[in-house]
Formats: C-alpha cells, structure tokens, sequence
C-alpha cells in the first residue's frame, strides 16, 4: 500500500509542511492531545464533584474490587468476541459471492450493504425490540407455526438480544473490508493454483486466506472495537443486568459525574485495544481500515 | 457449493433488511404501539412527521453538521493522504496509525476524550464541538481512501505536467484531482454518512441544539412513535433513489481504474 517509489524525501519544503501540519495539528489538538487529559484523569482523586490534581491509584482498586464492575469487564470482552466471530461467519461467505459471483450487479450489492448505515442507527436498534418483543414479529411467527403456544418474553432484554442487535449493526463494518480485500486478491494467481492441481479448498486455504489475511482482521478490529464502545444498544436492547463497560464509562461521565472512575474504565478499555493493535500491526491490518 | 454460498449471501442480506423492512411496515401502521397485530393502514404518520418542527429542525441541523463536518475532512484528510504517501518521513508507520486512531478506537473514547479537552480549556459545548467531533472521525476515514488512491497514482504523471511547464496548481487541478474524483466521492459520501447518524461521539459533545438522532434519542425515553419511523423511512427512501442515481451514473461514465 505504501509505494515507496518515487516519494520524495521530506526535507524542509513547503509542499511537505503544507501538506502534513493542518491534519496532523486538527489531530493532535482534537483527539490525541485530549486523549492525554482523559488519561490523566484515571490517576486523579475525585471527591464529591471536584477532581483533585493528586495523583492516585485509587480509581482502579475501586475497579478491582467491585464485583459488579469485573463481571462487567468480562462481559464485555465476550460479547465483543462472540459479536466478531458471528460477524465474521455471517460476512465471509457474502463477501466472497459478492467479489467473485455478483457479475454486474456487485455494484449494486454493495451499495446494498452500505444502505442500511443511511437509516438511523437508533431506530434500527430499536427495530429489534418490535422484531423481537412479547407482541412482536418472531412470536407472531412461532405461535402461527405452531413451536410457541403462547408469545414468550424471553427474546428481548437480555444478553440474546443484545448480541444479535449487535452483530446487526456492525455487519456492514465486516462485509467492507473482506469486500475490498477479495476484489484485490489477482485472479491469476487462484487460476495458477487450480492449474498446479490444488483443490478448491487446498487453494482457498493457501493462496485465498493467506491474501485476505489483513483485511480479515481489519473487519474484526472494527467490529470488535465497536461493540467494546457501544453504550447504546445495551441500553435499548440489553437486560437491566447486562450492561457494558461503555454504559459504566458514559454514566460515569454523565449522571454518576465521576470522570476519574470512567477514565480508568477508558484506560482499561484503550489497554485492551492497542494489545491488539500491536499484534495486528505486524500484519499489516491497520493498512486495510 | 456456488448455490449454498447464494443461499448465505442471500440470509445475510434478509437479516441486514429485517428490520428495515419493520421499521417501513409500521410508519403505515394505523396504531401507535409498534407491535402486532396490525389493526389498519394510513398515511398519517407522514403527515405528522412532516409537519413535526422539531424533527424537520433536527434534520436540518443534522445535514447542516454532516456537511461543514465532511467539508473539512475532505480537505485536511486529503492533505494527510498526500504528506503520508508522497514523502519519506521517519516514523511513518507509526504516523498512518496515530492518524486513524480514531477509526480504530471506540467512539465513546473519542466522545470522552473530546469532553475532558474542551472542559479543560472551558470551551462551552455545542454545534461547533459536535462537528468537530464529527471532523475527527471523517478526517481518518477520506484520508484512508484517499491515501489507497494516491498510492495507485504514478507520480510520473505529475513530473509529466511539471516538465511540460504547468504550475504545481494547474498540476493539482488539472492532473492529479480528476484521478482522485472517484476516491473523493466515496470518502465524502462515507464521512457524511457517518456524521449524519452519529450518536455516541455527539452524546458527549452535544449543546442545546438537536441533531436527527439526538432528537430521536430523546424521544425513544418517552417510547417511540411511528412519526419516528416515517421520518426514518423518508430519509431512506431519498438515500436509496440518490445512491441508485449514481449508481446508474457511475455505470453509464466507468471510472478509469
């Protein structure tokens, strides 16, 4: 992705400057800069509603012994894994019919993908409780067919619903890069390996895979790191007990006004990911964001 | 094995329009609890939301935000892509993921980080700190695009024009931004999708003035009504005749790639 051919040594010209100082100076003013001050919080006092410039440990012991607060913790982690490998399931094989089967209407299909983003994020969220609600559309279905004799609240608000709502509106975020990472992968190469005698799957597995490799796991990073951060969805869909740790870190923000207990909750949250990032950036990943 | 991979795309495509399909089914639905079963149809609920202030302020507080917000990401986005792919810097690696943190990392760490900054500095809250909020995430997203782009673009091209004693300017114009039209396009049109339904940066960032989703937000508290689902099928509705329009126009003009 990076073609070092021909690029220009960045000396002292006026074209580099010019170039690199507006974004990189938005950047630093608007995001990184106040990234370090939400750091900064997380080893700050707090006392009733005022944050004390001294430096403490405290937010985090608070965080390790609260119960509530580690199974929280955990069930985030497996939620947003359990999202990213269905996704994943879900998005492989239509990415795949769509790179190499839609014939003229790949245009289209993924534009069909990318639709649903353009209708609210909040109304489709909340579709799911129609869909999934004691009067709603998968209990009109399953009394009509005869496997429910009554409607049954055990769809909605709870950890069932809150994953399928969850794998729904970040699918899109799956299907693009594995779309994008297909479409590039040389035809003639999957057409050498079938001539060298490998079998469809030996071809997929060793030519296929390897090629899609980054843009893979590009689409489970974002997927993965859009549901670590949503607060929303367990909100509408979830369970009263099955909040995530962006519900503790937007309360804490918000009602709770204890910035330095959802600081550490953000510390622990940002931990996690660059983790990830780490072992990613070696393939390559964050090349096919 | 082609016929079973239809049959999957084809589920997949049924659960990403699902919902969709319930939210259009009841904006023409005569009750006002969104459930079953459906006792009638009307149009009511278009006429409602049209004539609803405060949904038509809040959509053109939404477009008004989408579009300053993608303004600005389109032009420091594609002065990032150039300085990232055009020089040799040290570090740049390191540079490319610092600049899409904020598409890797989740948005409620983009909302908080924002708050504590702008607390910081007591800058008040409202429609400029939402798009600035906004500017932060399309800037990644248009520089990625572009930056895949400019990287296909041979710079012969541009050496060419230089030689042949055209301006950087005339370069710029006239060579290299006809070959960046097509990644320009759907950078932007990405930047402002995204801005135009953000709800979990601008959450934080928010002042007195609404935008579509907040608006919507603040009555899903109260329950929601099928004005909200007319609203939202209008929108979609207008999005899907604009995209199958350029969609039929990038058809019938193919991009050089």
């Amino acid at each position: 992705m990076l073609g070092k051919r021909g690029s220009r040594p960045a000396g002292r010209t006026w074209g580099f400057w010019g170039t690199f100082l507006p974004p990189f100076l938005w950047l630093s003013g608007f995001y990184l800069v106040p990234l370090g001050v939400l750091l900064s919080y997380a080893f700050l006092r707090h006392e009733y509603v005022t944050i004390l410039p001294e430096f403490t440990w405290d937010n985090f012991h608070q965080i390790a012994q609260g119960v509530g607060y580690r199974h929280t913790l955990l069930r985030t982690v497996g939620v947003a894994s359990l999202v990213t490998l269905i996704d994943l399931i879900l998005a492989f094989p239509a990415a795949y019919c769509l790179a190499f089967q839609a014939g003229r209407f790949k245009g289209l299909l993924s534009l069909l993908i990318l639709l649903p983003l353009w209708s609210s994020y909040l109304v489709r969220v909340f579709a799911w409780r129609i869909i999934l609600g004691t009067n709603g559309i998968l209990n009109s279905l399953l009394v009509t067919l005869g496997v429910l004799e009554q409607p049954s609240p055990w769809f909605l608000y709870n950890l069932f619903s809150m994953t399928v709502t969850l794998c729904y509106v970040w699918l899109p975020f799956m299907v693009l890069p594995l779309v994008t990472a297909l479409e590039r992968l040389p035809r003639r190469l999957l057409e050498a390996a079938a001539d060298l005698g490998a079998a469809p799957w030996q071809g997929f597995r060793q030519v296929t895979l390897p090629l899609v490799l980054p843009g893979l796991l590009a689409g489970c990073l974002s997927v993965f790191s859009l549901t670590l951060g949503d607060y929303i969805t367990p909100t509408l869909i979830g369970g009263s007990g099955d909040i995530l740790v962006g519900n503790l870190v937007a309360s804490q923000f918000g009602v709770a006004a204890n910035w330095p207990l959802g600081s550490a909750f953000a510390v622990l949250m940002l931990g996690l990911l660059f983790t990830l990032m780490v072992f990613l950036a070696r393939r390559g990943v964050l090349e096919n964001l | 094995m082609n016929a079973l991979l239809a049959l999957w795309t084809g589920l997949v495509y049924l659960f990403l329009y699902l919902p969709i399909g319930v939210i259009v089914l009841f904006s023409f639905s005569q009750g006002r609890v969104l459930a079953l079963p459906i006792r009638g149809w009307t149009l009511d609920w278009y006429r409602q939301a049209l004539s609803d202030d405060r949904l038509r302020s809040g959509l053109l507080t939404s477009l008004e935000v989408a579009a300053a917000a993608t303004g600005l990401a389109l032009v420091l986005g594609s002065l990032g892509a150039f300085a990232l792919q055009r020089y040799t810097i040290p570090g740049r690696p390191a540079l490319r993921t610092l600049v899409v943190l904020p598409i890797i990392l989740p948005g409620i760490l983009t909302g908080v980080a924002m708050l504590s900054g702008f607390a910081a500095l007591d800058i008040p809250l409202g429609l400029t700190t939402v798009i600035a909020g906004h500017v932060t995430i399309g800037l990644p997203v248009v520089l990625n695009t572009v930056a895949a782009r400019v990287a296909r673009l041979p710079q012969s091209l541009e050496e060419a024009a230089a030689d042949l004693g055209a301006t950087p300017w005339q370069t710029f114009w006239q060579v290299v931004f006809p070959n960046l039209r097509s990644a320009l396009t759907a950078g932007g049109l990405l930047a402002f999708t995204l801005s135009f339904d953000e709800i979990i940066v601008t959450l934080f960032l928010t002042g007195e003035d609404n935008t579509l989703p907040m608006e919507i937000w603040a009555r899903l508290r109260f329950g929601m009504t099928p004005a909200i689902n007319a609203t939202v099928s209008l929108i979609l509705g207008f999005s899907l005749a604009l995209a199958l329009i350029s969609q039929r126009l990038a058809l019938t003009q193919p991009l050089k790639d």
